[in-house]
């Protein structure tokens, strides 16, 4: 039994919303991050870093079963942690639930000031190659 | 006499708040902060006397022309450029530097050789790889050591007799390292090559002497010297710049069109195509008026006590490494805090409304030299404070025991 994005999502916002202040949050953060499933050595390619970010992301995707499963690193620890918030949203599902699912959870855990496209550290970017991971092993389903 | 309290009254945004705290502005290599006697200036021009100029025979237009060559001697002043004509109003360093690169592709050949140095910006690299592909000319580069100084003996053996153009910049943006120019100017001269020297960083912190320098050409930004964006100058020695083709075609740049020929305008028209930003040139002298009404012996002077003091204070900081430690520099600090990302410490000082550059600061290949990803760099201007530089040095703090 999977627990749904929207769920993990709701989860996400529970857990930022006991924070007072920007500092907790970015601490949460900085922690989140230390547990990011990390990206096996061998997929830490060139081909494999997300463009626009000022530091450097690599993610990596494969399909388990029918899920889509993420791992990541970055040079850069608060990237870490960001990503790290959305590989525990996205990660274990279904293609077609992460190509569906809504995003404005980040805007209500505080990270606003992260969603901006001309932001440097590219969320935005992060979410669009997650999205496409999606669509490209949906169309492999199919 | 110099008082930073007076200072700071000019500037409205320094009185700011972001991030719910009160803005620290540290990112003045990036662009300089705009006082309000440069503002008032821009409103005028909207409010009373917005016309096109060199054309209009009515009133306003005369206005508008007689502001906008007063601004061009301002500079002309400024700089000690022999005549105004010398003076060309540009969009920026940037487009400085290509209009000269563009004149150039019609003087070099195959064989000719270009020398660069090891600490530019992007924007003064790309230029002339594209003017190598144009012409067949090759690039050349001078090294920088350690300190992130160019090595002068490894300057002096890349010169030769093809070697047609040196360019190089006044003050490195990344690091802050004055550049030994006359030596360069100098030298190149020797060889018979001609010299552009970037002043974009020079100009906020000293004022160049052209004719002393006995430079070619040099390019500076208005937005740096607290001046608008989308505005700046080139000089240009009057013999270069009679000898140089137009770079772009268009009004105020012609004499005479037909559809056989059409003749150029005189200097320093014939590099001046199109409706210029003429509210920024005016605001651009107002700048360089307001500049040196506070006088730049004081501006170095004042800076350079920032520099050391923050210098001394971010060194305190165990794992705080400084990149640039030329003695000859000017108030920019590039550090990291050791194992940690500089974008993780820009992200947290922003967070404590302090603006700081992350990144690789457009230069890339200095970045390469020092193998790492980017710096911190916090860049002072003489309208900052030592307790500016405390918060800076708290924030830093701060920013390590979170990310550490």
């Amino acid at each position: 039994m999977i627990v749904s994005i929207e769920d993990i999502q709701k989860e996400l916002i529970d857990e930022f919303s006991m924070f007072e202040d920007w500092e907790e949050r970015y601490q949460y953060m900085i922690d989140l991050g230390k547990d990011l499933p990390l990206i096996d050595d061998q997929y830490k390619t060139d081909s494999n870093i997300i463009k626009g970010c000022q530091s450097k992301v690599w993610v990596h995707a494969e399909m388990k079963d029918d899920k889509l499963v993420f791992t990541a690193d970055s040079d850069a620890i608060i990237t870490k942690g960001i990503i790290a918030i959305l590989i525990r949203v996205f990660s274990n599902q279904h293609p077609k639930d992460i190509i569906n699912a809504e995003t404005d959870f980040i805007d209500k855990i505080g990270l606003k000031e992260h969603l901006s496209p001309t932001r440097a550290n590219g969320l935005v970017s992060m979410v669009k190659q997650l999205k496409l991971y999606a669509i490209a092993y949906q169309t492999q389903l199919k | 006499m110099f008082n930073v309290e007076n200072i700071r009254k000019d500037f409205p945004i320094l009185s700011r708040k972001v991030n719910g705290k009160p803005l620290v502005y540290f990112d003045n290599a990036a662009t300089s902060q705009t006082p309000q006697q440069v503002i008032d200036v821009i409103v005028d021009y909207y409010s009373n006397y917005n016309a096109n100029i060199h054309r209009g025979v009515h009133a306003l237009s005369q206005e508008a022309t007689d502001k906008y060559e007063q601004a061009r001697k301002k500079i002309q002043t400024h700089f000690n450029a022999k005549f105004a004509h010398e003076i060309i109003f540009t969009s920026g360093t940037t487009h400085g530097i290509n209009l000269v690169a563009n004149g150039f592709s019609s003087i070099l050949k195959k064989g000719d050789e270009i020398i660069v140095s090891a600490l530019e910006h992007h924007s003064n690299i790309v230029p002339w790889q594209m003017l190598c592909e144009r012409s067949g000319a090759t690039l050349k580069v001078i090294p920088m050591n350690l300190e992130g100084e160019l090595v002068m003996n490894a300057y002096d053996k890349l010169l030769s007799k093809n070697t047609k153009l040196v360019f190089v910049n006044h003050i490195s943006n990344a690091l802050g390292t004055i550049n030994p120019i006359e030596h360069i100017i100098e030298k190149a001269h020797g060889v018979g090559a001609a010299v552009l020297i970037d002043g974009a960083q020079a100009c906020p912190h000293l004022k160049p002497d052209v004719q002393a320098l006995d430079v070619d050409f040099y390019v500076a930004s208005a937005h740096k010297m607290c001046g608008p964006t989308g505005e700046g100058m080139l000089y240009g020695k009057e013999s270069w710049l009679k000898k140089l083709p137009p770079y772009q075609g268009g009004g105020e740049m012609i004499a005479e069109v037909t559809f056989e020929k059409t003749t150029y305008a005189e200097l320093p028209h014939k590099f001046e195509a199109g409706t210029p930003n003429i509210c920024g040139g005016i605001a651009f002298g107002a700048a360089i008026d307001y500049m040196n009404s506070i006088g730049f012996d004081a501006i170095a002077k004042y800076e350079n006590e920032l520099l050391e003091y923050a210098t001394k204070k971010l060194l305190d900081i165990d794992g705080l490494k400084i990149y640039g430690t030329s003695k000859n520099k000017t108030s920019v600090i590039s550090f990291n805090l050791e194992g940690i990302h500089p974008y993780d410490v820009g992200t947290i000082l922003d967070k404590l409304g302090i603006a700081v550059r992350t990144g690789h600061h457009c230069a890339q290949p200095i970045m390469d030299y020092f193998k790492i990803p980017g710096t911190v760099r916090a860049s002072f201007a003489f309208y900052n404070t030592k307790v500016e530089i405390d918060t800076l040095v708290e924030g830093v703090k701060k920013a390590k025991m979170m990310l550490a």
